[in-house]
């Protein structure tokens, strides 16, 4: 039986793990629904969980689990369909260089794991420790993986383009 | 340009002090998470004084952490939508479950007739191109590798009967495929059985038992019926699902996960030794 406790605990999880659903898909009605599944999931997985772990950081890596094998789907069928609806629904930046503006579209040309290292660590504040174990990376290279995810990061915003091919969406 | 890459990889020029270690990649990231404290911050202040270049990229950096904070703080701030609330969940999660029970026993039945019809027709004459071992061993593989793609982004029908109703599954399938089957138990590596379900495969049936350990990530042991001789384990590498696929006692066995092939490996062997434990020439009456 799921506590009142716990029902909020999760809940208070939810607007995090909204943005970084929102961040990896780019679309929020996606987004929406890969939250729902991950916390469908959760409540069904609850019981197997133990008390003091970090409810964070295995909510996080459960919706990461279900973006990536979803995300192989998408890519099998070839029916996936980008709408950039983003663009218009995000407020004036104060600082309107674009630069700023970028920052975002960038990551979006980045492989996965880099996205959630800069996602996890720069905007959700997961601690280097934490953010190794949600995504299942060795902490001793997390420091140089987050190095090169923001060196990439800065060569795209800077010249533009990706530092690979994009893929065709 | 090479100059601001020196920080990346190897000991930098540092000025530490005496007795403090030289600034590192480390130092450097943290810095631009706003994470040192102290006689370190004061250090890395002093080190991008002194190095220009480099500290032109990490204020570089820092800007494109905030304004990706910035960026997304809107998603943050959002109410949360109605169907995401814990208790809407939990109602619908129950209903589903009400409803689900029926549905189940009927896509058993008619999932086994179809493979006792047209599907094994098609695949038997299929697998007479199939020779030598280490290709019908890759064959195996593949048809593991290819089903374990198409059920494991399941997020409703993951598996065709589920664990509670194990002692049915393992019957059904055993049946099926002619040899006593037991689920795996994968405990010991964070994985619990979800399920299982029939497939064609080969010149006849192949079970898929399905996994998941805590965080949702999913691993198949599947099971293919009429091979021929034994062979070592094969590995395949697809996308980043690895298998690892054998042929023992008349059929092929192999396990799909995402997994590197250091991390699979010792659970192909307990798989393997598990399986071996069964004679298949003296059925169990289950």
């Amino acid at each position: 039986m799921i506590t009142d406790d716990m029902s909020t605990r999760l809940e208070q999880q939810i607007p995090a793990l909204r943005r970084y659903a929102f961040a990896l898909l780019r679309d929020h009605d996606g987004a929406d629904d890969l939250v729902q599944d991950c916390l469908e999931r959760a409540l069904a997985r609850l019981h197997l969980r133990r008390d003091d772990g970090n409810l964070r950081a295995w909510l996080f890596t459960i919706l990461r689990n279900l973006y990536i094998n979803a995300h192989r789907n998408r890519k099998r069928r070839g029916t996936h369909v980008e709408i950039d609806a983003f663009a218009q629904s995000l407020p004036a930046d104060a600082d309107n260089s674009l630069e700023a503006r970028e920052a975002l579209s960038a990551l979006d040309q980045l492989p996965e794991e880099q996205k959630s290292l800069l996602l996890l660590i720069g905007v959700e504040d997961f601690s280097y420790e934490e953010a190794a174990q949600a995504l299942g990376l060795p902490i001793g290279t997390i420091m140089s993986r987050l190095s090169r995810a923001r060196q990439r990061l800065r060569t795209i915003i800077e010249t533009g383009r990706p530092a690979f091919l994009r893929r065709v969406k | 340009m090479t100059d601001s890459e020196g920080p990346i990889g190897q000991a930098p020029v540092g000025r530490a002090p005496i007795g403090q270690p030289p600034i590192g990649e480390d130092d450097l990231q943290a810095f631009i998470d706003g994470r040192l404290r102290g006689t370190r911050l004061s250090l890395v202040e002093a080190y991008l004084a002194a190095h220009p270049d480099i500290e032109k990229e990490v204020a570089k950096d820092r800007r494109h952490r905030e304004s990706l904070r910035a960026q997304l703080e809107p998603k943050f701030a959002e109410p949360i939508p109605q169907r995401l609330r814990i208790a809407s969940l939990r109602a619908a999660r129950w209903a589903k479950w009400n409803r689900r029970l029926p549905a189940t026993a009927a896509a058993v039945v008619l999932f086994a007739a179809g493979a006792g019809s047209g599907f094994i027709a098609s695949r038997l004459q299929f697998d007479g191109s199939l020779s030598t071992p280490a290709r019908t061993t890759m064959a195996v593989a593949r048809d593991a590798s290819t089903a374990y793609k198409t059920f494991v982004v399941e997020v409703v029908h993951p598996v065709e009967v589920n664990a509670a109703n194990e002692a049915h599954l393992l019957q059904w399938l055993s049946k099926r495929l002619g040899r006593p089957l037991k689920a795996p138990d994968l405990a010991r590596f964070g994985y619990r059985l979800m399920g299982g379900r029939l497939l064609p495969g080969g010149s006849g049936a192949a079970a898929q038992f399905m996994y998941d350990d805590a965080s949702g990530k999913r691993l198949t042991v599947y099971v293919q019926a009429g091979q021929n001789a034994e062979t070592a384990f094969r590995f395949k590498q697809d996308g980043d699902a690895s298998t690892f696929a054998w042929i023992d006692q008349g059929f092929g066995f192999a396990v799909t996960a995402i997994a590197d092939r250091g991390e699979l490996l010792p659970i192909a062997e307990a798989i393997y030794t598990d399986f071996d434990g069964d004679d298949p020439s003296t059925p169990k009456k289950n």
